[in-house]
């Protein structure tokens, strides 16, 4: 029997009442006793959340921006100041997506890799063996007669598909490295009333956190303050050293901020139109044809990972929004017929804002929104209608 | 919250409370409601709906999933709960007083046969293994 891993806050979580789950391998809490009233809290007020599991990635070295260029499918050029946050897939060479995640510029020396918990260990041994092939010695020029400055050869035949040949990097060494911040915790504060608690929570940081813009970040002392989050409203997420977190969540619990489950986390972010992984997309999917198009730059000149794959097979399916005509609930995996085939739901769920039952589905490319489909629910069909997602947005339904 | 030691219980974590006029009230246990966390949607039997015993006959949806609810005991549906139409959450906030339908029995003998509360307390002691 394994035990589940904990994060700082677990102690706290149960004395708060917490219903634990094991999420991931991890020990969580899915809700402190309604995970509906939770949800409201968050879109009415302000919650937070204990997002530990997530894993903070520092990656550091004069190479990094080329090396973020090449390993991501959004452009890191559009980071261009300090604390600026990007959110992007990283693709296999084949076009799957092997995770989604935000990344900071903080310095040319640093960049800051948010990524999902249950990925984050593929994703780092990903970045550490494509940096190493990154990492080479070129003679001004020659691309192609790369090796690695450890003396190995760049083993072509073991990758599945060609990778794009990095761009020249000019002469030297930019070495990279890529560092697994196991040390640093991370809690999300959430809600319209988010920021003013916060700084209530965190003497001294009111200017700072009033000038933050929306998917900026900054530091103050230890702790890394980014304007972005994963349910619809304004928020922060905050990475603090583990030993400082139980004392920061109990000043916000002082404050007046509530704590939410993994429970509430899911319909916030569903409403809110965001993709989970594993769900939405996974290394099978193109982004493409999980609503990601617009965090895929095939603008630029710019080589990337998987960006061959993807201008060579054009979609044939996408994601869109349902709302659920019937009295039920969308689930995962139902099986959704239109006019031009069948389709999946990707994840379904219940909005408690707009109290309906909502889901993403990837469904054929020419279905409209507005479309009337079927879906099948256990031994019905029920009718839902094709709508343009987010559902919701600052706490009010779009739809 | 233990379980009311006037009423019976099933396998299947329903509740049935015996009226003085020889129908049964149902509906779901406190164990089953925390199970499924807060509900969304409840889908009640028809009134006159004849049903054997452990017939599926109704259904509790929660935001985690659907959930199937079973007649303890052979009879015909005499009523359903309107209010759980318009307030599901009754069911999480009050499951014992939030009935979901009433029926009356073929045989009053099948109620007697049904768990106890120690009985059922040990079965869904017996479950969590």
């Amino acid at each position: 029997m394994t035990t589940l891993k904990q994060t700082p806050l677990n102690a706290a979580h149960r004395a708060m009442g917490a219903k634990m789950v094991d999420f991931g391998g991890w020990d969580m809490p899915i809700h402190y006793g309604s995970q509906l009233d939770e949800h409201h809290q968050v879109r009415i007020d302000a919650g937070m959340f204990d997002v530990c599991h997530m894993r903070v990635v520092d990656m550091r070295g004069a190479g990094s921006r080329d090396f973020l260029r090449y390993l991501l499918a959004n452009n890191v050029d559009k980071l261009q100041t300090a604390g600026k946050a990007l959110y992007s897939c990283m693709l296999r060479p084949e076009g799957g997506v092997i995770d989604d995640l935000i990344v900071y510029f903080m310095t040319e020396d640093w960049f800051r890799i948010v990524v999902n918990a249950g990925t984050a260990d593929k994703d780092i041994a990903w970045m550490k063996e494509q940096a190493q092939k990154f990492n080479r010695h070129l003679p001004a020029g020659d691309a192609a007669a790369a090796l690695s400055p450890f003396g190995g050869k760049l083993d072509r035949g073991a990758l599945q598909s060609p990778l794009p040949s990095p761009p020249p990097m000019g002469e030297g060494i930019k070495p990279i490295t890529i560092t697994s911040r196991d040390d640093l915790a991370m809690v999300a504060v959430q809600g319209p009333s988010a920021a003013s608690k916060l700084w209530q929570a965190m003497p001294g940081s009111q200017e700072l956190a009033e000038s933050l813009k929306p998917f900026n970040a900054v530091e103050m002392g230890t702790m890394f303050i980014a304007r972005t989050g994963y349910t619809g409203e304004d928020g922060f997420e905050i990475m603090l050293p583990k030993k400082a977190a139980p004392f920061f969540w109990q000043a916000l619990a002082d404050a007046g901020v509530k704590p939410i489950g993994l429970g509430a986390r899911d319909t916030l972010r569903l409403e809110a139109g965001m993709n989970l992984y594993g769900h939405d997309m996974d290394e099978t999917i193109s982004p493409l044809e999980a609503g990601l198009a617009w965090t895929v730059d095939l603008k630029s000149e710019r080589d990337f990972i998987g960006k061959a794959a993807l201008m060579a097979k054009p979609a044939t399916r996408k994601l869109v929004g349902l709302v659920l005509q019937d009295r039920g609930v969308l689930r995962d995996h139902q099986v959704v017929h239109t006019a031009l085939g069948a389709g999946e739901i990707t994840s379904g769920s219940f909005s408690p804002t707009l109290n309906k039952s909502i889901a993403l589905a990837r469904v054929p490319a020419g279905v409209q929104i507005g479309d009337s489909v079927q879906v099948a629910i256990r031994d019905k069909m029920l009718t839902a209608t094709v709508v343009k997602y987010p559902f919701v947005r600052n706490g009010k339904g779009l739809i | 919250m233990s379980n009311p030691s006037n009423l019976k219980y099933t396998a299947s974590h329903e509740w049935i409370k015996t009226e003085a006029d020889g129908t049964i009230t149902v509906g779901i246990t406190q164990h089953a409601q925390e199970l499924l966390g807060d509900m969304v949607f409840v889908e009640s039997p028809a009134v006159g709906r004849k049903l054997k015993a452990q017939e599926e006959c109704a259904v509790v949806e929660s935001v985690k999933a659907a959930s199937d609810v079973y007649a303890p005991v052979a009879g015909v549906v005499t009523a359903a709960n309107a209010e759980l139409d318009s307030a599901p959450e009754k069911i999480n906030a009050d499951p014992y007083g939030a009935w979901m339908f009433k029926m009356k029995p073929d045989n009053a003998a099948d109620v007697a046969e049904l768990l106890d509360a120690a009985a059922y307390q040990a079965h869904v002691d017996s479950e969590a293994h």
